[in-house]
């Protein structure tokens, strides 16, 4: 490991810590290109996407529905009254 | 901003898909840059910008045209990415791609061997999801901290402090493997 690190070392006596695992980091992990572009046309997948999205029933919708069949359960004559004005 | 760019985002922010196509087409190299700089694999990029563009379509309504569409879409961009990261085992997030591009990177420093570069990137990949994505992005990609802190929600401060513990791991990490940065 001491070869291994000679390398390291030395250039390490002219560093900061954080200076030095910031430059490793950089060696390790190479920055991405500023021209990069997606290799395909991304659009019909986007349009897919959203033709797959199944339609939402917003929350306060199926809260309106189990409070409605409550109402139903708990007082069957409301029943004609709900339907009068559906 | 430009007039017709206004225009445009009025009409995307109504639910115009004809004037979602025109944001896409404006905006999908940036938001796939911003996610590569986090996953750094352009497939896995490819996939999560489609992930990105279907999830800012759905939060059209939301849209605040006074803060822009950038900071906005990378901020939704960021979460995506994050949700990958986080749904990946460490291990899984080193793809081949990414592993081809260490052992024959040649921007990399010569001084430091090929062995370490793999220990370092492997080290990276196994930080925590939110200090790993502010290490890549403030001290590989060299992004500005403000607009790393908008598109993580946080504070510059925070960013700092992430940035801070992700590199403090990493020497940790790379301690116990031997190697003494």
């Amino acid at each position: 490991m001491t070869e291994k690190n000679h390398n390291l070392n030395h250039e390490s006596e002219r560093m900061p810590e954080s200076e030095q695992i910031k430059a490793l980091l950089k060696a390790a992990v190479p920055r991405i290109e500023d021209e990069a572009e997606p290799r395909r046309d991304l659009w019909p997948d986007v349009l897919r996407r959203i033709e797959r999205e199944p339609a939402k029933v917003p929350w306060f919708d199926w809260a309106l529905a189990a409070g409605l069949v409550m109402l139903v359960a708990a007082f069957p004559s409301a029943i004609p009254v709900l339907l009068y004005y559906l | 901003m430009p007039e017709g760019s206004k225009k445009v985002l009025d009409r995307f922010r109504q639910g115009d898909t004809d004037a979602f196509e025109t944001v896409f087409r404006e905006h999908k190299t940036s938001v796939f840059r911003w996610i590569l700089r986090i996953v750094r694999d352009a497939g896995t990029a490819e996939d999560l910008t489609v992930e990105t563009f279907w999830r800012i379509y759905r939060a059209h309504a939301r849209f605040d045209a006074a803060r822009g569409f950038e900071p906005w879409a990378r901020r939704i961009a960021t979460r995506v990415a994050l949700d990958w990261l986080r749904a990946r085992r460490p291990e899984n997030t080193m793809t081949p791609e990414v592993e081809a591009n260490l052992t024959s990177n040649e921007r990399s420093d010569p001084a430091i061997q090929a062995e370490i570069r793999i220990k370092t990137a492997e080290a990276f990949t196994r930080l925590p999801p939110r200090l790993r994505v502010a290490a890549a992005l403030a001290v590989v990609e060299e992004q500005p901290h403000k607009v790393i802190a908008e598109a993580l929600g946080v504070s510059v401060t925070a960013v700092k402090l992430r940035v801070f513990r992700a590199l403090r791991l990493l020497r940790k990490d790379l301690e116990q493997q031997g190697i003494r940065p």
